[in-house]
């Protein structure tokens, strides 16, 4: 299945018209110990490039961006009750939250994971 | 994490932070370690084993002995009747009884020997040279490295290496060689374990931690840590918790008002510092569990019924007690324990109480016993 990646260090999958998001393997390593997460309720309107969700690591709270436009449909419970997941699991079972796709179109602005890793070489 | 522009300082450990894969940030004006293997692992390994902390940044500054009773003008400490080898927290005030800096005063035989905090300490030395009298010996010892060993196995590591150090009690320090470098070891830190901060020549310190880090029970840890550690201990963070604008007693460290300056006054701010003695403060600093899990950060305001009382000056993830949890001052009516008020973060009204601090129990060995 075809994932697709932000500058921002998000990542988005799509299934059956619904994609899934989280945070990167390299954006985790730099957050450090996540110990909270702030995901917002389903039924929320997320703007790409806008503030999605709230991840608070030891140090510090960072803004997790939406990747596309769309609407929440479940955030993920599991990550919820156990944030260090987004740390042991960062580009599976410690999604963020799934949402619909507005505008397919979005997608194109996106890397995908070649260039997305070779994007994080560089850092 | 910023990109900063001015030249930053290289602690005398940098080679040796840097091959142990820590991860090096702007702190203080120099370059540091924030976290090797991650935070609440380096900080649950200090808690349950021992942690070794470079604090090289910090300003270690020499006064003659008979300097003890020009700084007792400034500081409100005991420093004349200060023993032989014993220590003293106190904090360098202002004239109106404001916090500059706090810091550690040890007489020594043929000194006195003060710590003071690293982004500070070219602040605090031209504060002194101004307010002690003309021709006061202050001498900055930047060629000397600090380092401390903290956790509950501290103190055999130590006595291996250092035979003698394990019959310091807390506050009390002495001369050691540590691996064959002279060393002055104290019995104090920052962490609310038991264990040792030592001084030693810059030259010298890699030495001395690689000796310490081949200990088993030795681990590196970051400033991360630290910060998470000293919040669990109730340990104020100067610039944080501590600044020009509180006082001693707001602060809640009375305690490092000597009996005998409580009765004859004689530092600065005394009047307004033993005026809030006698009648309290309006303001204190305290300590605050917040509900749920999550972190409450510095800024964040304290509410009761919709208005803003208060700010948290400090807070975070408690990794030891797995709980958010922070410092804050509040108005004296909201100050005692179990006070129930409210933290706003982002909009949202998060319950917090009011408790004692430590949040988590000190761990110090004391004369005559355990803590």
């Amino acid at each position: 299945m075809k994932r697709y990646f932000t500058k921002d260090h998000e990542w988005l999958r799509i299934d059956g018209g619904i994609a899934t998001v989280g945070i990167t393997d390299y954006a985790q390593a730099q957050l450090g110990d996540v110990v909270f997460v702030e995901i917002p309720p389903v039924g929320s309107p997320l703007t790409k490039g806008k503030e999605a969700a709230v991840v608070e690591s030891v140090k510090a709270a960072s803004e997790v961006y939406a990747p596309i436009s769309g609407k929440v449909t479940e955030a993920n419970a599991d990550l919820e009750s156990d944030p260090a997941l987004a740390n042991s699991a960062p580009e599976d079972a410690g999604w963020f939250f799934k949402m619909t796709v507005a505008d397919e179109g979005e997608l194109e602005g996106l890397m995908d994971e070649a260039s997305y890793r070779a994007y994080t070489e560089d850092l | 994490m910023a990109d900063t522009v001015e030249t930053l300082e290289v602690l005398p450990l940098d080679v040796l932070h840097r091959e142990l894969g820590a991860r090096m940030v702007p702190f203080a004006g120099y370059s540091m370690p924030i976290q090797y293997e991650g935070i609440i692992a380096e900080h649950q390994w200090t808690r349950a084993s021992a942690g070794l902390f470079d604090v090289s940044h910090m300003g270690q500054i020499l006064f003659d002995p008979d300097a003890d009773a020009a700084l007792e003008t400034i500081l409100p400490g005991d420093i004349t009747g200060l023993a032989v080898n014993a220590i003293r927290y106190s904090m360098l005030l202002n004239d109106q009884g404001g916090i500059l800096d706090d810091l550690m005063v040890t007489r020594r035989a043929n000194d006195l020997y003060m710590v003071v905090n690293g982004a500070t300490k070219h602040d605090d030395i031209a504060d002194m040279a101004a307010r002690l009298p003309a021709g006061t010996r202050i001498e900055c010892r930047p060629d000397w490295a600090l380092l401390a060993l903290q956790g509950p196995k501290a103190v055999e590591v130590l006595e291996r290496l250092a035979p003698g150090v394990a019959a310091l009690s807390f506050m009390r320090a002495g001369g050691f060689t540590v691996g064959g470098v002279e060393a002055w070891v104290s019995r104090s830190g920052y962490t609310g374990e038991d264990g040792y901060e030592i001084s030693i020549p810059a030259a010298d310190a890699a030495r001395v931690a690689r000796l310490l880090l081949a200990q088993p029970e030795v681990k590196p840890i970051g400033l991360g840590a630290r910060d998470s550690l000293r919040l669990e201990a109730g340990l104020p963070l100067y610039g944080h918790d501590l600044t020009p604008d509180v006082t001693p007693v707001e602060a809640g460290l009375s305690f490092a008002i000597s009996k005998r300056r409580k009765i004859e006054g004689g530092f600065a701010g005394a009047d307004r510092v033993l005026g809030q003695l006698l009648n309290g403060a309006d303001r204190r600093r305290v300590g605050l569990r917040i509900d749920g899990r999550q972190p409450v950060r510095e800024g964040a305001p304290v509410v009761v019924d919709g208005a803003a009382v208060g700010l948290v000056t400090s807070g975070g993830h408690g990794p030891a007690l797995n709980a958010p949890i922070a410092m804050a001052y509040v108005p004296i009516a909201l100050a005692a324990d179990g006070t129930r008020l409210q933290v706003e973060v982002r909009g949202r009204l998060l319950d917090a109480t009011v408790v004692p601090m430590p949040f988590f129990p000190k761990n110090y060995v004391r004369q005559g016993g355990k803590a």
